[in-house]
């Protein structure tokens, strides 16, 4: 467990009564990618926070590459990316990142950093003339001043396009690929999914799952959808699979993941009659609608 | 320590950028050489050089403009970071917050004794040049000069004080009005009211000038005063200066900024993001 770069155990966080953090555990190993999912008000911006030292726990532990949160040295081993970040609009994006290049104590090229992340034009435009795109691109160029050890993403795609999306999370494979610990805050779910190694999903300052994408779907045992396209009689596979007619050619069946191959196994016996199969594992979606709202129901 | 550096030279350029030092350069200058040419009049009666009147009327002056120019600045540096979401960015680096608290301060207070060099000092060179100056007198300029600074340092260290426990920029900015009258208007008016009441009696005697010196405001004004005739003279307020030792109200004027910071960064300390 030592050599995990980020470790909380049994972090818990009260705000009045609130209990905005209870009993969380999670831990980043270097390279690895985990999305902290949640609704508005889970805990995950408290738990971000609680990371860099800025607020501080009513109970549990955390430490940021050996070191309490706050202390100098875990600042100097974490990049944070704020929701929505904003930066003194008087700056030029050079100015600022040069300010944050010489807190980091970090020689970075600040040209090259800022047309890593598409703003070599902007370079020396003031930023209150940037949009809210670029403004993000220009925080996530920070986040990769000297190499961290740990960085930290609250909704770093909130305001960026489609492409941009791509982009950003390229920069994430690149961090991860240099043995930078990411963990991402996110509502994106279709991203997250694609692009991250590790989900876990904050229920009012509850973890309820933390796990990779395969390992959520067993646990929640939600079923996979075998879509078959018949050549001739879908009503006939209908009926040998116990499936459903979704059209007129097409027979969906709902099966367990332990069932697939078996299910598997059956269709293609059916040899001709088949011409087509689609198999959709349950989707990151249909994972968080489950986990966020376990008890709620 | 470099970063506080980083820090002063980002907020440097802020101020420039903002055009704040411009501003205030103007400002100074032009209330320095209005009081300077409305109160060349009584030179002749009193018997100093123009430049002694001067210093004189700049002093009354800069009581009030040096602490209300130090609020303009500071009452933002926090309450304006966490307002705009970047305290949490600027937090998460390496700086520790007394460091980020000093490089503000260290670009504040250059920026604001700029102004106050330039205003005072031109007001300065007018008066000496058209109504003659001696060594006197322009020791009388620069210790004005040096103390309107400090007595600027002290109110940018309570801005940040205040900027600190605002729950917001707008919040902080009414702070700011309301500390600045309280310190240079209503403490006064105070006192005032005391002596009065007491009629001379053991209050007046003793007590009233430390709790006058006690004032940064009062301090600074007490300090050029005292240490001054031609000064106190054309100035009339030289009866409570005389009452105190001379090392009073230096000490005060100096140990303002540093109890000033201590809180300021006690304050912010607090604060999260």
């Amino acid at each position: 467990m030592t050599d995990n770069v980020l470790q909380i155990e049994q972090a818990s966080k009260t705000r009045g009564k609130l209990r905005v953090l209870d009993a969380v555990s999670l831990s980043v190993a270097p390279g690895e990618r985990v999305a902290l999912l949640g609704h508005n008000g889970a805990g995950k911006s408290t738990l971000i926070k609680a990371i860099l030292g800025l607020t501080p726990l009513n109970g549990g532990r955390i430490s940021v590459a050996g070191t309490a949160p706050g202390s100098g040295s875990a600042r100097a081993a974490t990049a944070f990316l704020p929701e929505a970040v904003s930066f003194h609009p008087a700056l030029t994006g050079r100015e600022q990142l040069t300010l944050f290049s010489r807190l980091a104590g970090a020689r970075a090229d600040v040209p090259a950093l800022l047309d890593r992340v598409g703003l070599a034009d902007a370079l020396d435009r003031r930023i209150g003339t940037y949009s809210k795109g670029m403004r993000q691109r220009l925080g996530l160029a920070q986040v990769l001043l000297g190499r961290p050890r740990v960085a930290l993403l609250d909704e770093p795609t909130s305001g960026l396009d489609p492409i941009s999306r791509q982009d950003l999370y390229d920069i994430i494979d690149e961090l991860a690929g240099q043995g930078t610990a990411v963990l991402i805050a996110s509502h994106a779910l279709t991203e997250v999914e694609a692009r991250t190694d590790r989900i876990a999903i904050l229920r009012r300052g509850v973890l309820v799952a933390d796990d990779t994408l395969a390992g959520l779907s067993a646990r929640a045992g939600l079923p996979i959808r075998l879509r078959i396209r018949a050549r001739e009689d879908a009503g006939a596979i209908a009926e040998q699979t116990g499936g459903r007619r979704v059209n007129g050619a097409s027979v969906e069946i709902l099966c367990s993941p332990a069932e697939k191959m078996e299910a598997l196994r059956r269709v293609a016996a059916m040899g001709e009659a088949v011409t087509d199969i689609d198999i959709t594992p349950p989707r990151l979606e249909d994972l968080y609608r489950h986990y966020a709202q376990e008890v709620s129901q | 320590m470099i970063r506080f550096l980083a820090i002063a030279r980002t907020e440097m350029l802020i101020l420039k950028r903002n055009r704040w030092l411009v501003v205030a350069t103007l400002i100074m200058v032009l209330f320095a050489l209005a009081l300077t040419f409305a109160g060349s009049a009584p030179t002749g009666t009193l018997g100093v050089d123009m430049l002694t009147v001067s210093v004189a009327s700049m002093t009354t002056l800069s009581v009030y403009l040096a602490p209300l120019l130090a609020l303009m600045i500071s009452f933002d540096a926090i309450a304006g970071e966490a307002d705009r979401g970047s305290l949490a960015l600027l937090l998460s680096y390496p700086a520790g917050r007394g460091e980020v608290l000093l490089g503000k301060f260290t670009a504040q207070l250059a920026a604001l004794a700029f102004a106050m060099v330039i205003g005072f000092g031109s007001a300065g060179a007018v008066a000496a040049w058209s109504g003659g100056a001696g060594s006197d007198s322009l020791i009388a300029l620069a210790r004005l000069i040096c103390t309107s600074v400090l007595l600027g340092a002290v109110f940018l260290t309570l801005g940040y004080l205040i900027s600190a426990l605002a729950p917001g920029t707008t919040a902080a900015a009414g702070m700011s009005a309301g500390l600045w009258l309280i310190f240079v208007v209503l403490y006064d008016l105070g006192l005032l009211g005391a002596v009065v009441m007491d009629q001379g009696g053991a209050f007046t005697q003793s007590v009233f000038p430390w709790v006058m010196v006690a004032n940064p405001a009062d301090a600074f004004r007490v300090w050029n005063i005292a240490a001054s005739d031609g000064v106190a003279l054309s100035s009339g307020m030289a009866g409570a200066a005389r009452a105190l030792p001379d090392w009073a109200a230096p000490v005060s004027l100096l140990v303002w900024p540093v109890l000033g910071f201590a809180a300021a960064r006690a304050a912010f300390r607090r604060v999260e993001p």
